[in-house]
C-alpha cells in the first residue's frame, strides 16, 4: 500500500487539528452561528453556512436527478442490447427524453451550482453574496425540473432532449426548462456578486485562486449558453401556447444548439477546475505554471462555445465559411487549452510525487500514487476517458469532411458519453468523496465499495463508449430502439458491439447506484465528524529523507512521464483522425 | 508607474472577470450565433 490511511486530516502541510472538548465545540458552533461562519474541521477553512446549505440542498437534488437518469438508462441499455430489446418504440423516446435531460442538465447544472458556491466562498474566504437570491434560484431550478419530470412521464413530451421543431411537447416542458435556466442564471449571478463583494472586501489577496478561475470560467460559459436557452425556449414555449407562430425549425436548431452544446462546455471547465482540486488534495500537487493553466481557462471562455456548430455540419442552409470557420480555426484553440489542462494536471501531480521523493524511472511515481483514495482515482480516470477516448472522438467527428460519415450514427453518443459521463460524470462523483465529509460532515460508509466504485463506472462507461463508437462506424443510427429494418446492411458483427453497449451500460449503471447507495447511506447513516478531521481517504506518501537522494533530478519541471504519456495520446489522436479520413476516402473515392 | 500597470495585459485580463464575462459573451455569440442567424436569414424562400 503506497497511501497514508487513518484518521490523519486531509492538510497538504500535515498540520494535525485535535479533536475539542464538548463545552468548546458548543461554543464554537454557535459563535460560527452568529456570524454565518465555522471552521472546517479538516483544512482549518472558514466555511460560511449559508453557502454550506446551498452546497447540500443542490447536491442533494443533483444525486436525486442522477439517480432518475441512471434508471433510465439501463432501460436504454437493454433496449440497445439486441438480446433484449426491451422498450417498444414510443416508451424508449420517452425513457430517452428523461435519461437525456435528467443526466445531461439537471443532474449536472445543480452539481455545478454546489461547486460555484463553494469555490466563491470557501475558497476566497468570503461569505456567500444573498441567501434570498440562493432560495430564488434553487426554488426556480427545483420547480423547473419538477415540471419537466412530470410532463415527460405523463408522456406529454415525447422529444428527446432535443426537442426539434417541428416536434412539439406539452408547454410545461418549455416552461420548466426556462424556469431551470433562468434558475441556474441567478445562482450564476450570486456566484459573480459573491467574487465581486470578496475583491471589494479583501478577502483574498492577489488573484483568485486557479480552481476558482475554472469555476469562473464555467460561470461565462453559462452565461452564454443560458441567454441561447432564453432566446430558444421562450418563443417555443409562446408557439406551444398557441400564442405565436412556429418558429422556423433551422433558426431552432441554431439556438437550440447554443443551448445544447454550451452546456456540454460548461461541465468540460468545470471538470478541469475539479481535476486540479482533486490533484491538490490527494497529492498536495501545485499548478506548474499558473499563468499557462489559467491561460488555457481564457481560451475555454474566449472560443469553446463556437463548438456547436459541429450539430450543424450537414445543414445545407448554413454555409460552409461559417462551419469551417467555428468548426475549425477558432475552435482549435479550445482544444489546444483542453491539451494544456490534459498536460499540466498529470505534470503537476509527477512533478509533487518527484518531490516528495518518488523519483524512481520514468513512471516510478505512477505506483506510488494514492490509487485507492476514490477521489484521486475518479479524477484521473476521468482524466484518461476524457482525453483518450472523448477528446479524440470529439475533434475528428468534428471535422466538416469527417462528420458526414458519423452524422446521427451511434458515434456521437459514444462521443459523448465520454465526454460527460465518463468525463465530467466521474470527476463530480470524485469530489463528492470530499464534498460529502466536509459539508455533511459525515464520513463515508462502506470504505471498500467507495474505493472500487470508480472502478466499476469507468469500466462500464468506456465498454459502453467502444461499443456505440464501433456499432456507429458500421453506420447504426443513434436514437432508434432496434436495428432491425437496416440489420443486413449492418453486418452480423454488429450485434456483438451492441451487446458491449448494452454490458458496458449495465456496469456503468450499477457503478451509478453504487455511488448514490454511498452517498445517501453516507448523508444518512454515516459517523459524524464534527471536531475532528474527515477520515482520511489516503494522500501521497512523503518519504522525505528515504528519498532526498532522489529529489531534484531536472529541477522543479522534470517530467518525464508526462511526457511520454502525451506522447502516447499524441500518436493515438494521429492514428484515429487519419484512419477516419481513410474511412472517408472508402466512402467517397476521389478519382 | 505603479505596481497594477507593470502587470502584463494578459495577467490584467485574466484578473478581470468582467472583462472576460463580456468578450466569453461576444466572441461566440457574433461568430456563432448572430453570424449563423444571418445566413439563415438570407436563404431564399422556396417558390413552392
Amino acid at each position: 500500500m503506497n497511501d497514508q490511511e487513518g484518521n490523519n486530516p486531509e492538510r497538504p502541510d500535515g498540520e494535525v487539528n485535535k479533536p475539542e472538548g464538548e463545552v468548546a465545540k458548543v461554543k464554537r458552533g454557535l459563535q460560527a452561528l452568529a456570524g454565518g461562519w465555522r471552521k472546517c474541521d479538516t483544512t482549518g477553512m472558514p466555511v460560511c453556512l449559508d453557502s454550506q446549505f446551498f452546497i447540500r440542498v443542490n447536491a442533494v437534488f443533483a444525486v436525486i436527478f442522477l439517480l432518475i437518469g441512471g434508471l433510465a438508462a439501463i432501460l436504454l441499455a437493454l433496449t440497445r442490447w439486441e438480446a433484449f430489446n426491451l422498450l417498444r418504440t414510443d416508451m424508449f423516446y420517452r425513457v430517452l427524453t428523461l435519461h437525456g435531460l435528467n443526466m445531461l442538465i439537471f443532474w449536472i447544472l445543480f452539481f455545478e451550482v454546489a461547486i460555484l458556491y463553494f469555490t466563491s466562498t470557501t475558497l476566497l474566504n468570503a461569505k456567500l453574496f444573498s441567501r434570498k437570491v440562493g432560495w430564488v434560484s434553487l426554488v426556480l431550478m427545483v420547480v423547473g425540473a419538477v415540471m419537466v419530470n412530470w410532463v415527460i412521464f405523463a408522456g406529454q413530451a415525447d422529444v428527446l432532449k432535443t426537442s426539434y421543431l417541428p416536434l412539439l411537447a406539452h408547454p410545461a416542458f418549455y416552461l420548466g426548462i426556462i424556469l431551470v435556466a433562468v434558475g441556474t442564471l441567478v445562482a450564476v449571478f450570486n456566484f459573480f456578486a459573491t467574487l465581486y463583494t470578496a475583491k471589494r472586501d479583501r478577502t483574498y489577496e492577489g488573484s483568485i485562486p486557479l480552481v476558482t478561475f475554472g469555476a469562473m470560467a464555467a460561470a461565462i460559459i453559462a452565461v452564454v449558453t443560458l441567454l441561447h436557452g432564453a432566446v430558444v425556449m421562450i418563443p417555443t414555449f409562446s408557439y406551444s401556447m398557441g400564442w405565436t407562430g412556429e418558429p422556423d425549425p433551422l433558426w431552432y436548431r441554431l439556438i437550440w444548439w447554443g443551448l445544447g452544446h454550451q452546456s456540454q462546455q460548461v461541465n468540460v471547465a468545470a471538470m478541469v477546475a475539479v481535476w486540479y482540486m482533486i490533484a491538490t488534495l490527494s497529492t498536495g500537487a501545485k499548478p506548474i505554471n499558473e499563468t499557462v493553466c489559467r491561460g488555457a481557462f481564457v481560451l475555454y471562455i474566449l472560443f469553446i462555445n463556437v463548438a456547436s456548430a459541429h450539430h450543424l455540419l450537414v445543414e445545407p442552409g448554413m454555409s460552409s465559411s461559417w462551419k469551417i470557420w467555428n468548426t475549425g480555426y477558432v475552435m482549435y484553440l479550445a482544444v489546444l487549452a483542453s491539451m494544456v489542462h490534459g498536460f499540466t494536471v498529470p505534470a503537476s501531480v509527477e512533478v509533487a510525487m518527484r518531490s516528495k521523493g518518488h523519483a524512481a524511472g520514468i513512471f516510478g511515481w505512477l505506483k506510488a500514487l494514492p490509487w485507492r483514495n476514490p477521489a484521486f482515482s475518479a479524477a484521473l480516470l476521468s482524466l484518461i476517458i476524457f482525453g483518450f477516448i472523448g477528446g479524440i472522438t470529439g475533434v475528428t467527428l468534428g471535422t466538416q469532411q469527417i462528420n458526414i460519415i458519423a452524422h446521427n450514427t451511434l458515434r456521437i453518443p459514444g462521443h459523448f458519453h465520454a465526454t460527460v459521463v465518463g468525463g465530467t460524470t466521474l470527476a463530480f462523483m470524485g469530489v463528492a468523496y470530499y464534498v460529502v465529509p466536509l459539508f455533511f460532515r459525515r464520513d463515508f460508509v462502506w470504505r471498500r465499495l467507495a474505493r472500487i466504485q470508480p472502478w466499476i463506472f469507468a469500466a462500464g462507461i468506456t465498454l459502453m463508449s467502444f461499443g456505440m463508437s464501433f456499432a456507429g462506424s458500421m453506420g447504426v443510427a443513434r436514437r432508434t430502439s432496434d436495428i432491425a429494418p437496416a440489420e443486413e446492411a449492418y453486418g452480423a458483427v454488429v450485434h456483438f458491439f451492441l451487446a458491449m453497449v448494452g454490458i458496458g451500460g449495465v456496469l456503468a449503471v450499477l457503478g451509478l447506484l453504487l455511488f448514490v447507495g454511498l452517498v445517501v447511506a453516507t448523508v444518512l447513516f454515516g459517523p459524524s465528524n464534527v471536531g475532528r478531521p474527515m477520515k482520511c481517504w489516503g494522500t501521497a506518501v512523503d518519504l522525505g529523507s528515504k528519498g532526498a537522494v532522489r529529489k531534484g533530478k531536472g529541477g522543479s519541471h522534470y517530467t518525464p512521464g508526462t511526457v511520454v504519456l502525451v506522447g502516447i495520446f499524441l500518436t493515438a489522436f494521429v492514428v484515429y483522425y487519419f484512419a477516419n479520413w481513410r474511412a472517408l476516402a472508402d466512402v467517397w473515392p476521389v478519382r | 508607474m505603479n505596481k497594477e500597470t507593470k502587470k502584463p495585459a494578459l495577467q490584467r485580463l485574466m484578473d478581470n472577470p468582467w472583462l472576460l464575462l463580456v468578450l466569453g459573451v461576444l466572441i461566440p455569440v457574433i461568430s456563432y450565433t448572430i453570424w449563423g442567424w444571418i445566413e439563415i436569414a438570407l436563404i431564399p424562400a422556396s417558390p413552392y
